[in-house]
């Protein structure tokens, strides 16, 4: 065996078997319900301004909008309440270790977190029955409540992943926290700009997905009032966010340059400590080179403290029992270069939008551009998974850095795989179950068909109350 | 301090026991409201009292989980490395229960309607007996401090899998209780019947069942029984008459005060379990005062119960009275 194997078999037999499908289960519920985010926060937002602009212009094409997204809405959100009860299990199921031990400082912002999901889920409900049981202006300041919840749950959620990177507020005795300072836990130094760039994340996801969804109907012809709408609600709040989320971006990339040297060079899949750093696009790391890359000239260095000297810490600046496999630095470095690539491909779809606005106050005319914007949901949903995964994979071997080894986070009792395909299964039908569920509701509108019966949290439908009572 | 944070736990305990337990019961009386056309009335009942506040219900179980773990981490981990499989279980119940009654609403053709109602039914059944397992398991002081406890026979034992069955019929008693007094604000005579008829039944069982767990603590959880019997005796007695008096009841007076005492029984027994185990966390060790989580962490959670009372309770307040409210345009 070569001495390299050999070292391998060493690391693996530290890694107690549960490791692989406990990070496996993790990604893949949290990747799951990530998309499900941007629709309880984002979401609604878009809903409400339709409803404003039908209370404020008379438009009931923009409150049939509202009226419909409001459906959706709720059938999201029950996904996702259900998705991030399952999560929150998790936490103690695969990550004992996590939570026994720092529970006490990182289950706050947790606490935090269920009074917005509790007022959430209650203005939903509240937000539903409105449309039928309250005048259609308190109806619209009853939907403010589920938007600035979903900002509350965002913020707070993130606030306890922005701990792990940055931990802090805590003192420790013989590994055991015996003191808490609460502030400093949930305003910790990497919370404001992991929380703004993950709710602005949140805005152009929900923004593009459901412009998307019209620009495919207006691609089929419907170019209709209804369906311009649709698009122009959307797609502007996405095209104004886009710009400001690139900054934010790039702040937070610097403050992870500044912070959490570690990530940032397996960002920058940098093996060497170095100043002149190019900005390597693409490749991968073999044997401890860069390959197959298109490099630009002290991008890196420019990119990190503005000047071609800026020095950066290397994979090398890392002690060899925490450096991470080169296969998670691959992972970390082309989820970044994926997540900027489609970042920017975004921001160019409203540029292009906003110059024909400019001009002519209309959209583009090129077909083109309702076609780049049928798919800009699916390339923003890749963006914010590859945004989300530079976060978490970044930071391995770590759950809390310097702190807490995710081998050590890990659970050591059971068969964790068989928990993994239970979730799998569970989590496909359900993914599946929710398309089919929306595109039926989209169907039936598109047949004109409004019925109140199909929404989880809403009030019943019209076969045991009046039938055809009213019309939108 | 550190009393306040497990009362309120126990206060958790006490609200999804009733209000998520009343939810999982109706999932009950779904299962067994027989074929499509026979259950249609029942089921569209339950459908629109769970409606408006299933998901609510839940958030108690979330409140629950981050109460422990935050002000118990050490405990919370012991019990997660030790019931991993029932807690397991339990969670992917979880996502089909609520997905199954979302996509019920969503889906209009019957035979999908039948197949995540089942989906909704089943689960609704299953859940409540693993959370019954788990704290059977813990009242019979069955997880060790450190964690890692018998993962298998820490719940398959004659306390747990009781109190497991206890908890699948206290939910099916209290759901048929609070559903004949929602037939009843319907005025539909006939629902009520039926319904009553059916929390009769369970009342039956969960008294029988409660009976038979006094022999059972008494042999495999002896403290548990002395304390029972001894501090707890009087919230148990209440528990007891609270319930009786319920059953009585039934047939003579306002649903709505039934559906009180009712509730009452499911609280007042939760609460005796919560007496009988104090000052202790895992039925017999892990003392509330040594489990706890410093000091600030503990008056951080106590500054957020009170936010949380005053924001949660007049929303919540604002959606029942607006679910009760008629229609605008009838009035």
């Amino acid at each position: 065996m070569a001495p390299l194997d050999l070292a391998a078999g060493l690391i693996a037999a530290v890694d107690p078997p549960q490791l692989l499908p406990a990070r496996q289960q993790m990604a893949f519920t949290l990747a799951f319900h990530i998309i499900l985010v941007p629709f309880g926060v984002a979401f609604t937002f878009l809903m409400l301004v339709a409803n404003y602009r039908g209370l404020r212009r008379g438009d009931s094409t923009a409150l049939l909008l509202a009226r419909r997204w409001s459906k959706v809405a709720a059938v999201l959100f029950a996904v996702g309440a259900v998705s991030g009860t399952v999560l929150s299990f998790e936490l103690g199921l695969l990550w004992p270790g996590l939570m026994g031990r720092f529970g006490a400082a990182y289950g706050i912002p947790f606490a935090i977190e269920g009074i917005f999901f509790f007022l959430e889920a209650i203005f939903v409900a509240i937000y539903l029955y409105g449309w039928q049981r309250m005048r259609p202006w308190p109806h619209f300041w009853s939907g403010i409540p589920v938007t600035l919840s979903g900002l509350g749950g965002t913020a707070s959620v993130v606030s306890a992943n922005a701990w792990m990177n940055q931990p802090g507020g805590i003192t420790l005795r013989d590994g055991q926290v015996v003191a808490v300072d609460t502030w400093r836990v949930l305003f910790n130094r990497a919370f404001w700009y992991e929380a703004l760039h993950m709710f602005l994340a949140a805005y152009i996801v929900a923004g593009f997905v459901v412009a998307g969804v019209y620009a495919a109907g207006m691609l089929k012809g419907r170019r209709d009032h209804y369906h311009r709408l649709g698009f122009l609600i959307s797609f502007t709040t996405a095209a104004v966010i886009m710009p400001v989320q690139i900054i934010v971006g790039d702040i937070a990339a610097r403050e992870v340059f500044q912070n959490e040297p570690a990530k940032f060079s397996a960002i920058e899949a940098l093996p060497r400590t170095s100043t002149h750093v190019p900005e390597v696009l693409g490749g991968v790391l073999i044997d401890g080179e860069v390959r197959y890359g298109t490099e630009i000239p002290y991008g890196a260095s420019i990119l990190a403290g503005y000047r071609p000297d800026t020095k950066i810490a290397g994979l090398d600046a890392i002690p060899a029992e925490y450096r991470p496999a080169p296969r998670l630095v691959n992972t970390v470095h082309l989820a970044f270069d994926v997540m900027v690539g489609t970042g920017f491909a975004l921001l160019g779809l409203a540029a292009w939008f906003g110059w024909a606005w400019w001009r002519r106050r209309d959209l583009p005319r090129s077909t083109w551009f309702l076609r780049c914007t049928a798919i800009s949901g699916v390339v923003a949903i890749i963006c914010l998974e590859c945004g989300w995964i530079v976060t978490e994979v970044g930071r391995q071997p770590w759950t809390v850095v310097g702190l807490l080894l995710t081998r050590d986070a890990v659970t050591r009792s059971g068969n964790v795989w068989y928990f993994f395909a239970g979730a799998l299964v569970i989590y496909t039908v359900v993914g599946a179950a929710a398309i089919l569920v929306l595109r039926g509701m989209r169907r039936r509108w598109a047949a004109g068909a409004e019925d109140d019966r199909d929404v989880p949290y809403g009030p019943p439908g019209r076969d045991d109350a009046q039938l055809g009572g009213e019309r939108l | 301090m550190t009393d306040v944070v497990a009362s309120t736990l126990l206060f958790g305990l006490i609200a999804y026991a009733v209000f998520g337990g009343a939810d999982f019961g109706a999932g009950f009386w779904d299962l067994t409201a027989g074929g499509a056309e026979r259950g249609r009335r029942p089921r569209a009942r339950i459908d629109r009292s769970l409606g408006p506040v299933w998901e609510g219900n839940h958030t108690w179980l979330i409140f629950c989980l981050v109460v422990t773990w935050t002000g118990f981490p050490a405990v919370f981990a012991a019990v997660t490395t030790t019931l991993y499989l029932p807690l397991g279980l339990a969670a992917l119940g979880i996502v089909l229960r609520g997905s199954g009654f979302a996509f019920r609403k969503a889906v209009h053709r019957t035979e999908n309607q039948r197949l995540w109602g089942a989906a909704f039914a089943t689960s609704s059944v299953i859940t409540p007996f693993f959370l019954g397992t788990v704290a059977g398991a813990v009242a019979s002081g069955r997880v060790p401090e450190a964690g890692y406890g018998d993962p298998v026979g820490a719940w398959v034992n004659p306390s747990s899998l009781f109190t497991g069955v206890l908890a699948v019929a206290i939910c099916a008693y209290l759901a048929a209780v609070f559903l004949s007094a929602d037939a009843h604000s319907d005025g539909d005579s006939e629902l009520v019947r039926y319904f009553q008829l059916r929390a009769w039944a369970m009342a039956v069982v969960a008294g029988a069942l409660a009976v038979a767990g006094l022999f059972i603590a008494y042999a495999d959880a002896p403290r548990l029984f002395s304390r029972l019997v001894g501090p707890a005796l009087p919230v148990v007695m209440l528990s007891v008459l609270a319930g009786a008096a319920a059953l009585v009841l039934l047939h003579r007076m306002d649903p709505r005060l039934v559906r009180g005492l009712a509730a009452l029984a499911a609280a007042a027994l939760v609460l005796g379990w919560g007496v009988a185990q104090y000052p202790y966390l895992l039925g017999t060790h892990a003392a509330v005062s040594a489990a706890a989580a410093p000091r600030q962490t503990l008056v951080a959670l106590t500054v957020i119960f009170g936010a949380a009372a005053v924001l949660v309770v007049p929303s919540f307040l604002l959606l029942y009275t607006l679910a009760q409210r008629a229609r605008l345009e009838e009035k």
